[in-house]
């Protein structure tokens, strides 16, 4: 028999009820809304301080409400699948503690926006992969490969090292206010997509690349809100790197 | 219902099915269908690393590679395919590099390497420098790069697409031996609008991942409920060796979440309440950086003798505060980060709660090595190929090595590419799926749907608890007759539950509740033949330790299990296993 360690593991942690405010929309109707209407729900949880906001939505999805809809997978932060609106701002609900959230008042939870609404917390991600497809996010050289590796001093490699943590879970791009209005926009994600190779000495694509971000639809189009670094669950300098690229553009160099 | 015609369809899109997928979409017309988006995959959790000997710090050979692998193993690995998982490394590791893979890097800018368990010099002597590596978020970058790859070839996805069925021509456990069984294709349910599809395909590849989620604690996503194994066992298909399940030592206490080994490799120290460093006593020459089954199995016998720490002493310490935070900083980011958000530890200055985490399904759908899955143990099914953890080369044998998975999806998830799409060309014409294939998706979805509003009957989260509860307790890093006698009768009891379940969601689209309920089905299967695979095996090796049996018994059990589900419960058979250079020896760190 093994020894089974009990969540939370560290220290006595409090428990609480936990009132969700969730935003709510259902393409084939229910008996009380029709198909494609929003409505806001309320469902209360017992959770504990620690819990983060996603096993807060897995238990009313697992004991109250079969039929909320959300994705999700890794449930650390790595996969980028539960980006969504917590208490107003684009968040990671496997991120979200609900400590970290004054449990004592409702906690909103909306899809993110700007992309179409498939279901409750479920939107349509097409448009968003589409940008970053739009940018070439792979490497490009020329001529023939080297037998070994190609080399790359750690100073090289360290600047674009920020923008490799990306994980597409579009937080960023959906909490920028030109993307929510500006359809044609790429929008952050996909800019920081063409950072991590246009900075990159092993690439060859940079000016391909820059040619397409200096497009009507590309980095012009930034207001430098800063609200995407803000929203971004890695941490990731987003409006900097934005700002490196405009600056590649007016400069000339890479 | 809509039905697409391919040359190969690829089942998963993690790193095996995307590497398989760049092969394949080469050579052939191929589909990649995941129940996911290929970026959402859990090869983008793994982190410390990739093994290859590219002896690019201190001097390594593939040679020493294969002979820790074995080793590691406990003697169950097929030293045929360790060698060539073992010899591809250093191309597997360099077609990564010249994709892009932003590796860290040497101060003369080649590939950096990093120490990991179980990997040494000259067999053993001392830890070796053999994992190529990017910060702690390897597999995150191998996902990305690939995912580019396959953006770069235009491979074709559908995404979210939940496969739920294999067809093959003929039930394999009635043909008889040596005689021709091959696939016709997959059944798929689209899960943004609830549509069934039928995709006929000469070959199809399996590359669907783990299992995790039949344990409580454990380092899987929610969505690694063993699928593609699943599927086999259905299609009358054996899996090999599910007893071996690995527990990584080090998983967040509590919470499971995995941290990394390269926290041992990079210089951290695991201590018990007593701040020992308990790994001295346990493996004295490599100490921490023993093999996984070991310092787990350590790790919770500290606990079980009273050296646990915490208030309730049931988890040990993994110590980093003796390294630099910029060295930290620098090598293990993500890692050091979770501590944080989801302990409140600062791992600077405070040592992280750990226990062993369920991680890894050393076990599988079995396969040659070539990737073509063997429907008994010597007959192949003519277009059916499986790569990575949800197959069985068997590279891994009773304990995987760190850093042999990244390279095993890699390794063989090209060389199922390969070998998929050449039999797909050289074919003429596909076998075509029977009229009636997807019958049995149609029912499964129909009878679930149709319990919606039922009363009294039970839910998916609830049966889901118990098994993972009884996991936990029955099936872990310590197990014996009587707590596997207890998980075989829960199972089974779950499992008449499990027909009474209902769910809660009406509609087609998006419908998860569906979704879940389908996998908890995965689920009890698969933990139902780990477990009879668990109880007959009378020895202890790698990953799978009895109480009541410590030693490792090579002459009752030097075989592979190979379990297959029929009508009366689980059967079992043996497999022979390949050995090349390296005869079984007592296995010492």
């Amino acid at each position: 028999m093994t020894a089974v360690a009990e969540s939370p593991a560290v220290g006595e942690v409090t428990a609480l009820t936990v009132t969700l405010k969730i935003l709510r929309t259902n393409p084939e109707g229910t008996a009380d809304h029709a198909a494609g209407e929003s409505y806001w729900e309320e469902f209360q949880v017992e959770a504990h301080a620690t819990d983060r906001v996603l096993d807060a939505l897995h238990k009313v999805k697992w004991d109250q409400d079969g039929s909320l809809s959300f994705r999700r997978s890794c449930a650390h932060g790595v996969c980028g699948s539960d980006a969504m609106r917590i208490n107003g701002r684009n968040r990671l609900a496997c991120k979200t503690l609900l400590k970290d959230l004054n449990p004592a008042r409702p906690i909103t939870v909306e899809p993110i926006k700007g992309l179409p609404v498939e279901k409750d917390l479920i939107v349509d991600m097409e448009p968003f992969f589409a940008s970053y497809r739009e940018i070439m996010p792979f490497l490009m050289t020329t001529g023939t490969a080297p037998e070994r590796e190609r080399l790359q001093s750690p100073e090289d490699r360290a600047r674009f090292d920020d923008t490799t943590k990306c994980i597409m879970c579009a937080a960023c791009t959906t909490s920028c206010p030109v993307f929510w209005t500006d359809g044609q926009y790429f929008g952050p994600q996909a800019i920081v997509g063409a950072h991590r190779f246009i900075f990159d000495s092993r690439d060859e694509g940079q000016w391909d690349r820059l040619e397409i971000l200096n497009d009507k639809a590309g980095v012009w189009k930034c207001r430098t809100a800063f609200n995407c670094t803000e929203a971004c669950p890695r941490g990731i300098e987003v409006t900097k790197a934005i700002s490196e690229v405009k600056k590649a553009l007016t400069s000339g160099d890479v | 219902m809509t039905h697409h015609e391919y040359d190969v369809v690829i089942v998963g899109a993690g790193g095996a099915g995307m590497r398989a997928a760049l092969e394949s979409s080469q050579r052939a017309r191929t589909a990649v269908l995941t129940k996911l988006y290929p970026t959402r995959s859990h090869t983008g959790a793994a982190q410390g690393g990739m093994a290859a000997a590219l002896a690019n710090v201190e001097d390594d050979s593939a040679e020493w590679h294969v002979f820790d692998t074995v080793k590691g193993g406990d003697y169950l690995v097929d030293q045929d395919a360790a060698e060539i998982l073992c010899h591809e490394a250093i191309d597997a590791v360099l077609d990564l590099e010249k994709m892009g893979l932003p590796f860290n890097r040497t101060p003369e800018g080649k590939v950096d390497q990093r120490r990991f368990g179980g990997h040494t010099r000259d067999h053993g002597q001392a830890p070796v420098r053999r994992s190529c590596y990017s910060a702690d978020r390897t597999g995150h970058m191998i996902l990305q790069t690939l995912y580019q790859q396959c953006i770069k070839q235009e491979v074709e996805f559908f995404n979210e697409y939940y496969v739920l069925d294999l067809v093959l021509d003929k039930d394999p456990q009635a043909a008889a031996d040596g005689e021709d069984v091959a696939v016709t294709g997959v059944v798929a349910l689209e899960l943004s609008t609830g549509e069934i599809h039928t995709f006929g395909a000469k070959s199809v590849i399996f590359a669907t991942g783990g299992a995790g989620k039949i344990f409580k604690t454990t380092s899987n996503a929610h969505t690694l409920t063993g699928d593609g194994m699943g599927i086999a066992l259905n299609a009358g298909l054996p899996l090999e060796d599910m007893e071996f399940f690995q527990f990584h030592p080090t998983g967040l206490a509590g919470l499971g979440i995995l941290l990394s080994e390269a926290a041992r490799g990079e210089g951290g120290i695991l201590r018990n309440s007593e701040g020992e460093r308990f790994m001295e006593r346990y493996a004295p020459t490599i100490k921490d950086l023993a093999p996984r089954d070991m310092v787990a199995r350590a790790m919770a016998n500290e606990v079980r003798e009273g050296r646990g720490a915490g208030p309730h002493k049931d988890y040990v310490l993994l110590d980093l505060t003796h390294l630099e935070p910029a060295h930290i900083d620098e090598k293990l980011p993500d890692i050091t980060e979770f501590a944080r958000t989801y302990l409140g530890v600062e791992p600077y200055t405070e040592p992280v709660p750990v226990y062993p985490t369920a991680h890894y399904a050393m076990g599988g759908i079995p396969t040659t090595v070539q990737g073509e899955v063997l429907r008994n143990n010597t007959d192949t099914v003519k277009g059916l190929y499986a790569a990575g953890e949800v197959a069985c080369v068997s590279v891994h044998g009773a304990n995987r090595l760190g850093t042999n998975s990244l390279l095993d999806i890699n390794v063989f998830g090209r060389r199922a590419g390969i070998a998929a799409a050449e039999y797909a060309v050289a074919l003429e014409a596909a076998p075509g799926l029977r009229d009636d294939a997807a019958a049995r998706v149609e029912g499964i979805v129909t009878r679930l749907l149709a319990t919606v509003g039922e009363a009294g009957t039970e839910r998916v989260a609830d049966v889901r608890k118990a098994l993972q509860e009884t996991m936990d307790r029955n099936v872990q890093v310590f197990r014996d007759a009587s707590s596997l006698e207890e998980a075989a009768g829960a199972i089974a009891e779950l499992k008449e539950r499990y027909k009474g379940i209902a769910i809660h969601d009406r509609g087609r689209r998006f419908n998860t509740d569906l979704l879940e309920a389908i996998e908890l089905g995965f689920l009890l299967e698969i933990a139902e033949v780990v477990t009879a695979g668990a109880l007959a095996r009378e020895e202890s090796r790698g990953g799978h330790y009895r109480e009541d049996f410590p030693t490792r018994d090579d002459e009752a059990f030097m075989h592979h299990t190979m379990a297959y589900t029929t009508q009366d419960g689980v059967r079992l058979d043996k497999k022979p296993v390949v050995i090349t250079k390296y005869q079984p020896m007592e296995r010492k760190y």
